[in-house]
Formats: structure tokens, sequence, C-alpha cells
């Protein structure tokens, strides 16, 4: 009795870890731990089923391990010859039935939400579409309905299903917003992937690319506002307002031609580049570069950050395809004008 | 020592470098399989030291994301291709000839090539360190990252071109063991009583002989894509990044096995031995064994279930997958039940073995988890399934492997390990290691996705990528501390007896330590399984012998094997660099002409000539001289 209690007290500390883990570690807008959405709840219901199957599995074996190698241990002096056992056919095939079970009870759920996460809500007419477009190294977000094509944050509203369609410019990418829901790759054109996920509760949760895509794959993220339908609506009205540009109209004018051949603003410029309207209001630039706004620490001011992107783009992101704007002939001081521009256009929501 | 001898001409015996070089014996092939594999073991174990440092802490600039990606590249490539397998093939070379009482492999020749060919396709995929940029697209090399558009350094030509070359020495391995095993065994010795390493070497190379030529498929299609302006993997021409997944996981999720079972094998050797039993339910280890094998095969796109193949699809490999735990769980059941009603003794071998049984059962539980396709969209590409195959590589794989050299050293270099040394090893190790990468599973749970070269401070991942970083450094100062047994016990004299353990069951224990080059003087007759054992108990000192005391016969050592593995290395860099623009014309000439690659293929081709053409029937050992050796 003694030695079963031995094995229990090494399993104690991670049982513990376990359970604290499992009560809810990590940031609410990141975690797999702490699920936001019912698509990442019933991920970690599985999660937890699993987890605890395997518990089951591990404190048994790990309980006979334990109790073999305390009792027959090889003692001074014993030199006699153990019993050549050559097998047990019952105990064989108890061992091989209760795995077979423990599979059986895992399996099938996992079936459902196969089947339940596989469906394709694109046609739904209750869903928001969202065009996801992924590229070395920023993230495209296109709303078909709306007429809206942002990057780097995705804005949609609390409770409704938003129906993803995925894919790549370059390279595969995989979206991931662990708070939300399970990731799905973004394939080259041929083989789109699609995924529907839903937001419990209004908040910005962090998302993630998780496929290798080059040097900057681990600065590749993006943020999901989820905002009340209201705001959701303001939102869109807002982003398609007429583009403001610099006040001064030499900037203007230098940043139409150099910037606005790549990046849009409003209703003007390119699609190559993110889309810059409204940056001022959001929480990072560049992905990692974290804006006060967002309220987290190692925060700091948006034109700040803006300032040090600008200065050398492939710094902060080793591998962008985006020029550096001293080469394309902007002063510091012309840099620090555009920072400050951009840090001040904010959309009204 | 004068003797005759049957052969019209006499046998070349080298010496010093020229002998290993020109060696067809297995223990010395194995030998060279061992020095080779732990010098790769040791370059990947610097780069995850490496990885792990940048790791230390949030935004940390120790590498570059580019040199980062080439870290975690070259240290998935180089341990899976370089390190684990040609030790595994190290203990596989040195033992199985004996354990099922051979005198040496089916060819010898091939042997020896085998080996060269994956030493030079090694050595060719590390020079990409020092020649312009290492492979950089990840060891699963997916596209369109690995094309020339998004890697334009030769690292992934390096990549393509040292693996094709190093696998076909595994290829060849592989061959050779299947062949040794069904042909050469001792009388007597039935499939049902074969050792389960050899049981597990024979099931390994059967998978090798089907896993291998999808990846070589894999390489050449990559290869021609970079180097010849195919469109394989180019959507734009009609082809697709997704044929690259399934080719490279068709291949790579068999691998997983190649690796695994011959350590389940060690395992399998290791606790009988020190728990002086017999291996509890052989024949349910032996049908695990072949279904595992069969399953390995049947679940590869459980690696694709965030590609997006669809919720049948998906659904099916879930199940597949899963399945897998169940023969899984036999071999751990009937290794725990060996132990029970033995007498276990706590040496370093037999440390790794039980030490390999609750990491490898972790790693199996993480895997059955990974193969619930919806939570796995959790999981996948996440630092939790590093930990998972960590648990499973290191915890399982290198385990048995430490378990193994533990226990076959003496056989290999007639001198037993220093057991403090070596228990020192496994707690530095094993503590280490689950250091490491238990908390690992956490970070993954917590949001942190794999490959990254660096993360924002705040996220929860600060204090558990600390943790894992103190623990591979753990980790490698317990490899040290092997290192330092290693050369601590090779300045001591040979003098192992037969059989060191004293409890040894198998036919490698019958004969001196280490093994003269012909291994039985006479070949042994095989009376059940654990033979040795058997004979032991009957009262008997020695195997009872299943022919008479006669000349043997040994095939010659030859550099050949050598000059071809020499040649495809050339006509290697030759094919790599055909496309390159140098700045020197002479250069320019050589490569982009071809020239070089076809005075490489010269090469090899005219030592195949060689061999084909001069007929080299080997030479014997005769009576007089067996009897003059052949002393314990």
């Amino acid at each position: 009795m003694m030695k079963r209690w031995q094995a229990v007290k090494r399993l104690l500390p991670l049982m513990a870890m376990f359970a604290l883990v499992l009560s809810g570690c990590g940031r609410e807008d990141l975690s797999v731990l702490r699920p936001q959405g019912p698509v990442a709840q019933g991920q970690l219901d599985l999660i937890k089923l699993s987890i605890s199957i395997m518990t089951v599995v591990m404190v048994v074996v790990f309980g006979i391990a334990a109790y073999v190698l305390v009792k027959f241990r090889r003692k001074k002096g014993q030199d006699e010859i153990p019993e050549q056992v050559e097998g047990n056919h019952k105990l064989e095939i108890i061992w091989t039935a209760i795995p077979l079970l423990l599979v059986l009870v895992l399996a099938v759920p996992t079936i459902q939400k196969v089947f339940a996460y596989g469906e394709n809500d694109w046609n739904n007419p209750e869903a928001v579409k969202v065009e996801v477009t992924s590229h070395q190294f920023w993230w495209e977000f296109n709303y078909p309905d709306y007429g809206v094509r942002t990057a780097q944050e995705l804005v949609i509203p609390v409770g409704k299903k938003i129906a993803f369609q995925l894919k790549t410019n370059d390279v595969l990418h995989s979206f991931w917003v662990p708070s939300l829901g399970g990731k799905m790759d973004t394939n080259t054109e041929g083989s789109v992937n699609y995924m529907t996920l839903v937001a419990d509760k209004a908040d910005t949760y962090i998302g993630k690319c998780a496929e290798l895509c080059g040097p900057s794959h681990g600065f590749m993220e993006f943020r999901v506002k989820a905002v009340d339908d209201a705001a959701f609506d303001k939102w869109v009205a807002a982003f398609k307002e007429p583009a403001v540009l610099p006040a001064d109209a030499a900037l203007a004018e230098k940043f139409k031609t150099n910037c606005l051949s790549c990046h849009a603003v409003g209703d003007q410029g390119g699609a190559m580049g993110p889309n810059l309207t409204g940056i001022g209001s959001r929480e990072t630039i560049a992905s990692i570069l974290l804006n006060d706004i967002s309220g987290k620490p190692g925060t700091k001011p948006t034109k700040d950050n803006l300032v040090e992107w600008l200065m050398e783009p492939q710094a902060v992101k080793p591998g962008n395809t985006m020029p550096n704007p001293k080469d394309l002939g902007f002063s510091d001081e012309e840099i620090v004008q555009i920072a400050d521009y951009l840090a001040n256009y904010k959309l009204d929501n | 020592m004068a003797h005759a001898h049957a052969q019209s001409h006499s046998v070349k015996r080298y010496t010093g470098l020229m002998d290993w070089l020109t060696t067809v014996d297995h223990k010395k092939i194995g030998i060279l399989y061992l020095i080779a594999g732990g010098l790769f073991f040791g370059i990947g174990g610097i780069e995850a030291i490496l990885i792990r440092l940048q790791l230390i802490k949030p935004m940390n600039d120790l590498v570059s994301a580019q040199v980062f990606n080439e870290l975690i590249t070259m240290h998935g490539t180089t341990m899976i291709f370089l390190g684990v397998m040609p030790v595994i093939f190290a203990v596989m070379n040195a033992v199985i000839p004996l354990q099922i009482g051979a005198r040496d492999v089916a060819f010898p020749f091939l042997n020896s090539l085998g080996f060269w060919t994956f030493l030079f396709g090694g050595i060719l995929l590390n020079l990409s360190w020092i020649m312009g940029g290492a492979p950089d697209a990840g060891w699963t090399s997916y596209t369109p990252l690995s094309t020339t558009d998004y890697s334009s350094t030769h690292g992934v030509d390096f990549y393509t071109i040292g693996l094709q070359i190093a696998g076909l020495g595994t290829l060849i391995g592989g061959i050779n063991f299947l062949a040794t095993i069904i042909t050469m065994r001792a009388p007597g010795m039935s499939f049902m009583r074969m050792p389960m390493f050899t049981w597990t070497a024979f099931i390994t190379s059967a998978m090798i002989l089907f896993a291998f030529p999808a990846v070589t498929v894999g390489l050449v299609l990559l290869s021609f894509d970079r180097l010849l302006g195919a469109n394989f993997f180019d959507v734009a021409a009609g082809g697709s990044p997704v044929l690259w997944q399934h080719i490279f996981w068709i291949f790579g999720h068999p691998e997983v096995y190649i690796l695994i079972l011959p350590a389940f094998g060690i395992i399998s050797e290791v606790i009988p031995t020190f728990s002086r039993k017999r291996l509890f339910g052989y024949s349910s280890m032996v049908f695990a064994t072949i279904l595992i094998a069969f399953l390995g095969f049947m679940v590869w796109a459980h690696h694709m279930f965030t590609t997006g193949l669809g919720p049948v699809a998906n659904a099916l490999f879930s199940i597949a997958t899963m399945l897998i735990a169940v023969p899984t769980g036999i071999k751990i059941f009937n290794w725990l039940f060996t132990m029970w009603g033995g007498q276990i003794r706590f040496t370093s071998a037999n440390l790794f073995a039980i030490g390999f049984v609750p990491t490898f059962v972790m790693g199996g539980v993480t895997g059955v988890m990974l193969a619930s396709a919806p939570a796995d969209f959790q999981y996948h590409d996440t630092y939790f399934v590093v930990a998972h195959f960590h648990y499973v590589i290191v915890g399982g794989l290198v385990f048995g492997l430490f378990a193994g050299l533990h226990y076959w050293w003496p056989k290999m270099f007639g001198r037993v390990l220093n057991e403090t040394l070596g228990k020192w090893t496994f707690w530095l190790f094993a503590i280490g290691f689950h250091l490491t990468f238990f908390v690992q599973h956490f970070l993954g749970l917590l949001g942190m996705q794999r490959r990254i070269v660096s993360y924002l401070p705040n996220q929860n991942f600060d204090e558990l990528n600390f943790i894992s970083t103190i623990g591979a450094i753990l980790m490698g100062i317990g490899v040290l501390a092997f290192l330092a047994n290693v050369v601590a016990t090779s300045r001591k004299p040979v003098g192992a007896p037969n059989d060191p353990w004293e409890d040894g069951r198998t036919l490698e224990w019958s004969i001196p330590s280490p093994p003269p080059e012909y291994n039985f003087k006479q070949i042994p007759l095989v009376r059940g399984i654990d033979a040795y054992w058997k004979e032991k108990m009957a009262g008997n000192k020695e195997m009872t012998p299943s022919e008479p005391v006669g000349p043997i016969h040994m095939p010659s050592p030859s550099i050949l094997p050598f000059v071809m593995s020499l040649g495809l290395f050339i006509a290697g860099l030759g094919f790599m660099f055909s496309t390159e623009d140098f700045s020197n014309s002479f250069m320019s000439l050589i490569f982009n002409k071809y020239i070089v690659l076809i005075v490489g293929l010269l090469i090899t081709f005219a030592a195949m000539i060689a061999r084909s053409l001069y007929d080299d029937h080997g030479y014997h050992i005769e009576v007089e001289e067996l009897e003059g050796e052949g002393k314990a």
C-alpha cells in the first residue's frame, strides 16, 4: 500500500500542473485554453476529453512501472533464476481491448466535430464573408459584400458566423486565431480553404501565422477585433469614406507617387501592400510593434512605431518586400512627417 | 604464421586509415557509422542549443531571422537523416549478423557503399554552411517556400542533392539487412526464434524499402523544379504544392517508425537481459511490430489535417492514426510485464531502457491527442507538436540508442563503459530532456507557434522558454558526459568477457568481445528462442556448433565503394552549380558545361565497371589460423 502511495506522490506535481493549466492559464486573447468562441470551445472540449483519457492511461502505466521497479529490483545474493514466463493470453487480450475502447471513446466525438467544422458557410446568407489573402508577411482581409479591403486588423461583428475563404499570394501560410478556433492553411489557387469562426464577446484577439513562410514567419501576426453590429456598420461606413491625404501638398504628392503605387488609403492607391486606411487606430504597426492604444506592456506611441518601421523596414521584419523609404528618396524629416500623418489617420468608430 | 592460400591471387590487407577506407567488415562499418553519426549528432545538437539560446528570452537577437530558419532546417534534417539514422545503422551493423549467427551481412561490398554514400551525402549537405547559405525552408521543405522564387540561395539544392545521395546509402543498407536476415540466419533460427532487435531491424528495413523511393522521387522532382525549371509544384504551370506534402509525408510518416522500431527492438533486448527474464509476449511483440509498420504507411495525412483535405479524409486518417495506439500499448505492457517477477538491475543501459518507457508513453499519448483532427487544428504547427515529436524521437529513440550503446559497447569495442559516468549521463540527459520538452506542450496550448525566430514579451511564453533552454543545456552536458565516458573507456585495455552482463540471452554474447573478423568459428545451432540463454540453462558453456571447423571464406577489402561515393559527391556539386553565374570564367566553363557533373559520374561509373569486370573471390581463413586465434 505504501508503495502505491509513492507512485501517486510522484504523479502529483504532474496532475497539479495539468489542473492548473487547464483551469485557464494564458491570455484570454491568445490561449487555446481560454476559448472565446464556440469553435475554440468545442476544440478545447475535445482536448480536455483526450487529456483526461490519456492521463488515466499514464497513471496506470506509471503506476505499474513504479510498482515493478520497486518490487522486483535485484537484491543482494539473489541468484536463483526467475521463472521464464512466455506470456499470458488473457492479459494480452485485455491490454489490446482496453486501448481499443479508449480510442473508440475519443473517435466518436472526433468524427462528429470533423464534419461539424468541415461545413462550408461561404454561401450561407447569414454569414459575414471574408476573403483572407496571406502575403510575406502580412494579412489582407477583403469583405466582398461590404466593398472593404483592409489589412492586419480584421474587424468582425460579435456573435455572427464569419465565413473565411483562405488563400495565399505567395508561399503557404496558416491562419490561426487560437482563442477563436484552430488554424487552417492558406494554400495557393486551386486548393483554396474555407472555415467558419464565431466570436462570443467583444474583444481584440491575437492571430498568428502558423506555417513557416520565410524569415519573418514569427512576426506575421494580426488582430481580430470583435465589435457589436452597430460598431461594425460604423466601421464599414468610416472605412469607405474618401481618402485623407497629408495636409502638406508637396508631401501628399510624394506620398501618392511613392507609397500609393502599392498601398491604398480610402478610395486611392493600389492593393500590392497592406491597406493603410485608418492605420492610426490599429493596435500594431507591422504586427509586432505594439501601439500604445492596445494598452499592453511594451507599447509605444503609434507615431514612434511608424517612424521605427519606416526608417528601416528590414530591421523590423526581415525579408519583407517593402522598399526602404530612404531608397525612394524620403528624407528623415519627411519620414517623420509621413509617420505623423499616418498615426493621425484614424477611423472614427 | 605460414599458411596455404586456396586463392590464385594474394589478398591485400591494409592497415591504418586505408584499412578503414576499404573495410567491408560489418563490425568496422558499424563503428564507422557510429563515428560519422555521432559527429552529425553533435552538429545537430549544437544547432539545437543555438535555437534554444535564441529563444531564451523574448525578442532576442542572437541570430538573424534567416540564420534561425537555416538552423531549424538543418537541425531537423541533420538529426533525422544524419544523426539518429546512422547510429541506428551502426547498432544494426554491429549486432544483427551476430544475433542471427552470421559471419557478415549478405553483401559486404554494398554495406560499405551504403556507408560511404551516406557520409558523402551528409558532408555535401553540411557544406552548405560554408558555401553560401544552408537550406532554410524547414526540414519538410514545403513548396513554394523551397522553390527558387522564395529560397534563392543554393541551400535547398544542398538539401535535395545531399539527401538524395545519403538516402541512396540508407536504401542500400535496408535492402542489405533484408537479404541478410532472410537468408543468413543460423540453422535452427526460424523467424519466430529471432531476437526482437533483429525483428525490428527486419521490419525497419522493409519500411525503408517502401518509404525511401517516395522521398527519392520527391527530391528528384524538387531538384528538377529548382535546377532545370520543371513545374511539378508550380501552380501557374499546373503543378501543386500539396503534391509535395503528400509525397513528403508518404515517406515522412513511415520514416518516424523506421526510426522508432529499432529503439523498440533495443528496449526488448535490454529489459529482458537486466530482468533475467525472457521477453513477455514475444509473438504479440512481433505482431505489434508488423502492425505498426503497416499502419505507419496509412497515416501520412495526419500531418496535413490543416492543409484542407476535407472532413472525409481527416476522419479516416484520424481513426487510422489512433489505431496505432493499440499495438504500441501492447508493447508497453509487454515490457512492463517482462520486468514483473524478474530481478531488475539498474545498469546505465537499463536506466535508459526504463527511462524510455514513461517518456515514450508520454510521447505516445500526445500522439493520440494529435490524431484527433479537430483538436489538431489547435495543436498543429505549435510547440505542442514540437514537444510531442521530441518526446517520441528523443525520449524514445535517443533513449533507446543510449541504452543500446551502453549495452553493446563491450561487444563492439571489448570494453565496458564506466557505469558511474553512464549514470551521470542518464540523469543529466533525462532531467534536461523533461525540462526542455515538457513545458513546450503548454507553450503550444498558450499560443506559441513553432519555427518562430522570436516572440513578443508578456504572452506567457517567457518563463517556459527560459526553462526549456536551461533543459537543453543540461541535455548537452549529458551528451558531454557520454563523450567523456567514451574517451575514458577507450584508454582502458580491451578485456570484456564474452558475456559481460552475465545474463546475455542472444547469440552475440556467446562469442568474444569484440568478435573475431569471422564472428563465429563454427556457425551455432539454434535450439530455441534466446539461443545462448537456453544453452546456458542446459549447463553448456558454449553454443552447440552446427558445422565442423573448416576454412572460412572472407570478402576482400575494397576502395571502390569510397570512390563510387566520391564520384557521386562530385557529380552532385556539379549538378547543383550547373546554372550558377560564376565571375570566374574557368569555374563557369567546368560547371556550366556540366564538366564537373560528367567527371563525377565518370568516376562512379568507372568504379562500377571495375567492380564488374574484376573478379574478386575474396580469400579463406584456414583452419590452422582459426585454431591459433579465436580465444576469448
